[in-house]
């Protein structure tokens, strides 16, 4: 793709070209440098014995024809771990809910975790974890949320008092007032199957305990934020006892690889056995009982809109099942907050949200922390409420959108949104789709005798990450530090080097902060290494979460970076003696303005700093080290009492237009046509923005069409593996065409705006738009994600369409 | 996931891969390319304790075309009648049947009999066995070599007829005589899934399209693939039109059981099964007026 | 029970490797946890990702599917033998630089060996051809688009590398 042409790129000599991704140079040859590839010497493995059942009681654990087999080192069970750690606690006020790597007692989820053997191979492991004898008795389960809402539901956590881990109703604006002035009322429910980012690399976690050191190194495929502290507070360690290990290639996470409890478990048993020890889920573990299963929602929405197609008002109500323990995942209820109206000017909102528990899974984060579904819920009824008034959804998006004039734009629920042109950008879309050229394809291919239908969608990608969720839902929690850092070093042969304190799971952060130092110091940036520190060296970080790295790392990799500018021009004034004002810099070299020949070149600035204490400024720290740490712009407050807050800081947009046919016989979809328009801002590394839209895109396909993990009536996990949890591969995922847009942000560096989350929280939403446009023909229509071709032949025929007889 | 222990022994004629067998009995499973039994190894749902790899025996991949049969050595490796040419033209089902058989890197392993042995009920291959009456042998020590027709060799999901101390060491395929035309179709989740349910048919057609010869069958519907050679004998005689084809269809998938799973409920795959053996009577019906290659 | 351990020679990147094995050991857990080849991946151990994909006497397999055993006698292929020499990349390997055509780098090294025998068989592959070359290879960061784009930009007439040094095999300068 071309290198993008919006004006705001013209200041920029690396900003937004494109440049080849440092980290690919080791991917390609197999250098890369994951969680499983470190090996310490003296290895032991962990297997895991799970639970069978959804709701048990143990009875009895008996290991010791595991313990006596050769090559096997322990057979840990909660009894004795969940003495020696701290609990695990909800990301909400529910202190009863506690979780422990291992169950102890009780399980709540089939597939939970009960014994951990550890042996010299994973296969050994494998071999004694079968001779473990657990007896379990079989209590009532509850599967359902909406059961286990009930208040004589089996109780998932008899000591909490009933399922729902937590609840509350927000009322932002006017909303009984809209309601009763609009003219028309329209209710539907959405239905979000559970689905999750499945990342082809599980989750691994090496621990190794140094009794000299008393430090626990730790390599594990991690994306979380607090986790070394947590991991710490959790074993009881010093903060400063743990060393999680950054410079870990991930393999993909999307959100997901929260394995605290995990690496807990190792954290013990290699404190325990003195030895280093792994646990590297298999994927029948990683599905079942890793707990990365991701949002589980049922929508009850209804709208209040006038006859001109204005939208007044807006009732929400949503059931987000959280499986048997909670971490982060009701928070996964709260940042869509944030965006609660989407990108329509919708006065007023109610926003009735549940968190409740099952004899299930446990969820986790992913990718768009719950933005995906309400999107899906929101534009479900944007193409509804067209439909009932008979109007074009395109005219109708555009008719409610927030115009472009209006920014920063207040959303009921207290968030300004800090730039925007949705119009620009949906016209964008329409026109890279063809879509006059689409209709006339879409017609030729009803004519064949297929259903045949256009999607659009409108959606907003909220970025920059932000804890606010965090004291909106749970008042005593508060956590209003989002911060990330950046040290940057100019060594004795002026070579640069920065240090970021955090992973890296497929986002390119070394390129991204290469390319911002670069910009900002003027040097190339394939000449500028970036490096991982560790947990004990690392300054903060919060973590890839929220799309926030491009703004937040980006920003305190400028921040430190012109810190170090300044510095070497102050050097620079004070031994050309020429005032600072007076001097241009000019690819690190600094030379008077009005007279060129008075210069001085990045080397001997760079010796100066380093070897001519002389020559220095009086006062000035020798050496060219500089750090920056920053609060996420428009953070730092609590929310008000009726649950405002400005959630996250940035937003970006995209808006998808698809073509979709059916084939009424088979309820088979096929995809003709995908087109995006995306709006990120000032994107830095413009290959990396479109990479994770593409992939975004492949994300929302798979949520929208194929993937779910489905149980049985019994609690069992039905999609434990790749044969039943189906992943798109190239034959699924069509074509797919990008066109930028750029309304730069007001809050950062450069005027970026975050996008690690784009493709994923627009594209259901679309292609449940282009089936649903296609269903409408024959009067049937489908809101329940995936939409597989036995649901779409089930919709056909509860519509009556003969051909699907 | 790692297999349970085991013993491995690289047969080094088919003699004494039947002698491990004959030893061994349920304890012993033969390997050859292993795509299906070594992931369910790994699951440990399978779990011998003796290995016997006959994937380098000669004798078993042996492909040998006549003017009216083909007899393929149970190795012979599913990726060597992808590109065999020859195998096309004598086994132009089979050549369609293959397209849908998983993905390149499996059918550069996988085999013909070891896609027959595992006998899953929506396998692409033992669909075009049971349509076109192959006959597969079996050899063992004790019983010396008997042979089954396809039919008689599937006798349930992942259940054939394959004795303890048995190995499968060919499968013949008839050739029939003239110019044919197939169709294979399936319905899965994604490209190179198993089906939901598949079908598959054969016809010899004279000049004026007036059927001479039939052969069909379905997929995914049943736990065995099923083949319906008294409702073919009805199309002889006649040219095939919609109405026919869907008749035949419908009454094909009373005949059939389908079972429930995530993806496809037992309604849901009749209905599917009648939509593809429609097609592809049709669709071969309607090719021979196309050049004797049959195009996709 | 613990099964007797069984001598293999397989030919790895060109170089013979003897070693004595557990029956039960995948070629994958054999080129990762035997011999240190850690560029092949694994995420599935059935049959299905193809991050493990490496050539087996130049044909694309998924290595969690076979046994070291199985493949005594035989020349494997995995990404760190792809390049044409140290310090170089192939035509596939720049291409898939160029486009971003990875992100996490999981699915990569399964990913340009299937590529790099569609090339073998066809040497100037359309679209269609490209995606079923990969069909077998899963990946979750990318969507497919710049992988396929990699292919078509590494087969186009008079592509030239680019990356003519790969990390860590020359100092670089400045």
């Amino acid at each position: 793709m071309a290198d993008p042409k919006h004006p705001a790129y013209q200041a920029f000599k690396y900003i937004g070209r494109h440049r080849r991704a440092v980290e690919h140079r080791r991917f390609v040859t197999g250098n890369g440098h994951y969680a499983a590839d470190v090996v310490p010497p003296g290895l032991l493995h962990v297997a895991i014995v799970a639970s069978q059942y959804a709701s048990a009681r143990i009875l009895s654990i008996d290991t010791s024809a595991a313990l006596a087999m050769p090559g096997v080192h322990a057979a840990l069970t909660g009894e004795e771990l969940n003495d020696a750690v701290d609990p695990m606690l909800p990301g909400v006020d529910a202190p009863k809910v506690a979780r422990y790597p291992l169950a102890r007692g009780v399980v709540r989820y089939a597939g939970e975790w009960v014994v951990a053997v550890v042996a010299e191979s994973r296969a050994l492991a494998e071999d004694a974890a079968e001779m473990v004898s657990v007896e379990y008795e079989q209590t009532p389960h509850v599967v359902d949320p909406e059961a286990a809402m009930a208040p004589d539901a089996p109780q998932v956590h008899p000591a909490h008092g009933g399922n729902i881990i937590w609840q509350r109703k927000f009322i932002w604006g006017s909303v009984d007032e809209h309601f009763a002035a609009a003219e028309h009322q329209l209710s539907y429910r959405a239905r979000w199957a559970r689905s999750s980012t499945v990342p082809i690399e599980t989750f691994v976690a090496t621990c190794s305990w140094n009794d000299a050191t008393q430090i626990l190194d730790v390599w594990a495929s991690i994306q979380m934020p607090k986790y070394p502290d947590l991991l710490a507070k959790c074993l009881r360690l010093p903060g400063n006892g743990v060393r999680v290990h950054y410079d870990v290639d991930v393999g993909g996470s999307y959100g997901l690889k929260r394995g605290l409890k995990h690496t807990i478990l190792v954290g013990f048993l290699a404190r325990k056995l003195g030895r280093p020890v792994r646990f590297l889920e298999d994927r029948l573990e990683n599905m079942r009982g890793g707990d990365m299963q991701g949002p589980d929602r049922i929508f009850d929405v209804t709208f209040a809109f006038d006859g001109d197609g204005t939208i007044r008002s807006m009732r929400m109500r949503a059931v987000d099942d959280i499986g048997a323990y909670s971490g982060r995942s009701p928070l996964q209820l709260g940042k869509p907050v944030g965006a609660i109206v989407g990108p329509y000017k919708i006065a007023s909102v109610e926003y009735d949200a549940y968190s409740v528990m099952t004899n299930k899974t446990p969820q986790e984060a992913v990718r768009g922390f719950g933005q995906a579904p309400t999107n899906y819920a929101i534009e479900t009824g944007i193409d509804r409420i067209a439909r009932h008034l008979g109007m074009d959804r395109v005219e109708l998006r555009r008719k409610n959108l927030i115009h472009k004039d209006a920014f920063p734009y207040l959303i009921p629920s207290g968030t300004y949104y800090d730039s925007g042109d949705y119009e620009a950008v949906m016209d964008k879309a329409l026109a890279a789709a063809g879509y006059d050229e689409l209709v006339v394809q879409r017609d030729a291919l009803r004519a064949t005798g297929l259903l045949a239908g256009i999607g659009v969608s409108t959606c907003l990608e909220p970025s920059g990450g932000n804890s606010a969720f965090e004291p909106l839902f749970n008042p005593k929690n508060e956590t209003t530090t989002w911060m990330d850092s950046c040290l940057i070093r100019i060594d004795l042969n002026g070579a640069v080097t920065a240090l970021m304190g955090t992973s890296t799971s497929g986002q390119a952060h070394e390129t991204l902060v290469s390319t911002v130092v670069g910009e900002v110091l003027q040097r190339e940036p394939d000449s500028i290494r970036v490096l991982h520190a560790d947990s004990l060296n690392a300054l903060p970080s919060n973590s890839p979460v929220g799309s926030r790295m491009a703004i937040m790392l980006g920003g305190a990799a400028a921040g430190a970076a012109k810190i170090l500018k300044d510095k070497l021009l102050t050097i620079a004034a004070h031994n050309l003696q020429a005032p600072k004002k007076a001097l241009n810099y000019e690819d690190g070299d600094v030379f008077v303005q009005t007279d060129p020949a008075r210069r001085m070149s990045w080397d001997a600035l760079v010796d100066i700093a380093h070897r001519k204490y002389h020559c220095m400024p009086a006062g000035m720290e020798p050496g060219l080290q500089e750090k920056f740490c920053w609060e996420v712009p428009t953070g730092g407050k609590m929310p008000t009492q009726d649950g405002r807050v400005q959630m996250y800081p940035c937003h970006s947009f995209e808006s998808h237009v698809v073509l979709s046919s059916i084939d009424p016989q088979t309820g088979k979809t096929h995809l003709h046509r995908y087109a995006v328009g995306h709006d990120c801002g000032v994107m830095i590394s413009p290959d990396v923005v479109h990479g994770m839209t593409y992939g975004g895109v492949a994300h929302g396909l798979g949520a929208a069409l194929l993937e779910k993990f489905a149980f049985s009536e019994e609690g069992q996990l039905l999609s434990g593996t790749f044969m039943d949890y189906l992943l798109p591969s190239a034959e699924e995922v069509p074509s797919i065409t990008i066109v930028d847009h750029c309304t730069p942000s007001p809050l950062t560096a450069f005027g970026q705006k975050g996008s690690g989350e784009a493709g994923y929280l627009g594209g259901p939403a679309a292609i449940a738009s282009a089936i649903n446009d296609a269903l409408a023909s024959v009067g049937a229509n489908i809101n329940e994600l995936p939409m597989t071709p036995q649901a779409v032949w089930r919709a056909l025929r509860a519509a009556g369409v003969k051909e699907s007889e | 996931m790692k297999a349970a222990p085991f013993d491995y022994v690289r047969a080094e004629s088919l003699e004494h891969a039947l002698d491990c067998l004959h030893h061994n009995g349920m304890d012993a499973k033969a390997i050859a390319g292993g795509q299906s039994l070594v992931p369910m190894m790994a699951m440990r749902l399978a779990r011998p304790t003796v290995l016997l790899d006959i994937d380098r025996l000669p004798e078993l991949r042996q492909v040998s075309i006549e003017t009216d049969r083909v007899r393929m050595g149970a190795t012979t490796r599913q990726r060597t009648v992808e590109h065999g040419t020859e195998l096309h033209a004598a086994l132009p089902l089979v050549r369609d049947a293959l397209r849908w058989v998983g993905h390149i890197q499996t059918r550069n392993r996988g085999t013909v009999g070891g896609s027959m042995v595992h006998a899953d009920p929506s396998a692409e291959l033992p669909l075009a066995a049971v349509v076109l009456d192959a006959t597969l042998r079996l050899q063992s020590q004790a019983g010396g070599e008997r042979q089954l027709s396809a039919q008689e060799f599937f006798l349930g999901p992942m259940f054939t007829a394959t004795g303890e101390t048995e190995c499968l060491v060919e499968i013949e395929w008839p050739v029939w005589e003239g110019h044919v035309s197939t169709a294979f179709d399936e319905t899965a989740m994604r490209h190179g899934d198993f089906a939901m349910a598949s079908a598959a048919c054969q016809l010899a057609l004279d000049a004026d399209g007036v059927c001479r010869r039939a052969a069909f069958g379905v997929g995914g519907v049943d736990g065995t693939p099923l083949a319906f050679p008294q409702l073919a004998e009805q199309l002889v005689g006649y040219r095939i039109d919609p109405g026919m084809a869907r008749e035949l269809a419908q009454a094909a998938l009373q005949q059939t059981e389908p079972g429930s799973d995530l993806h496809a409920n037992a309604d849901y795959r009749r209905h599917l099964g009648v939509v593809m053996l429609t097609r592809v009577l049709l669709k071969a019906a309607q090719a021979h007026r196309a050049s004797p290659e049959l195009q996709r | 029970m613990s099964s007797s351990l069984v001598t293999v020679e397989i030919t790895v990147n060109g170089v013979v490797q003897p070693r004595a094995v557990e029956p039960r050991t995948t070629l994958v857990d054999f080129l990762r946890d035997h011999l240190g080849l850690t560029g092949s991946h694994v995420g599935c151990e059935h049959g299905i990702c193809g991050a493990c994909s490496v050539l087996l006497d130049g044909e694309p397999v998924r290595s969690c599917c076979m046994y070291a055993v199985q493949a005594d006698g035989m020349a494997v292929t995995t990404v760190e033998g792809l390049a044409p020499q140290r310090g170089c990349l192939s035509k596939l390997q720049d291409a898939f630089c160029e486009t971003h055509a990875m992100q996490c780098g999981y699915c990569t090294s399964g990913m340009l060996v299937a590529c790099h025998a569609l090339v073998e068989r066809t040497p100037q592959p359309d679209e269609a051809q490209i995606r079923d070359a990969i069909g077998g290879n899963i990946c979750r960061c990318t969507g497919y688009q710049q992988i396929v784009d990699a292919v078509k930009l590494a087969t186009s007439p008079g592509y030239q590398v680019k990356e003519a040094r790969a990390q860590g095999t020359e100092a670089s300068h400045g």
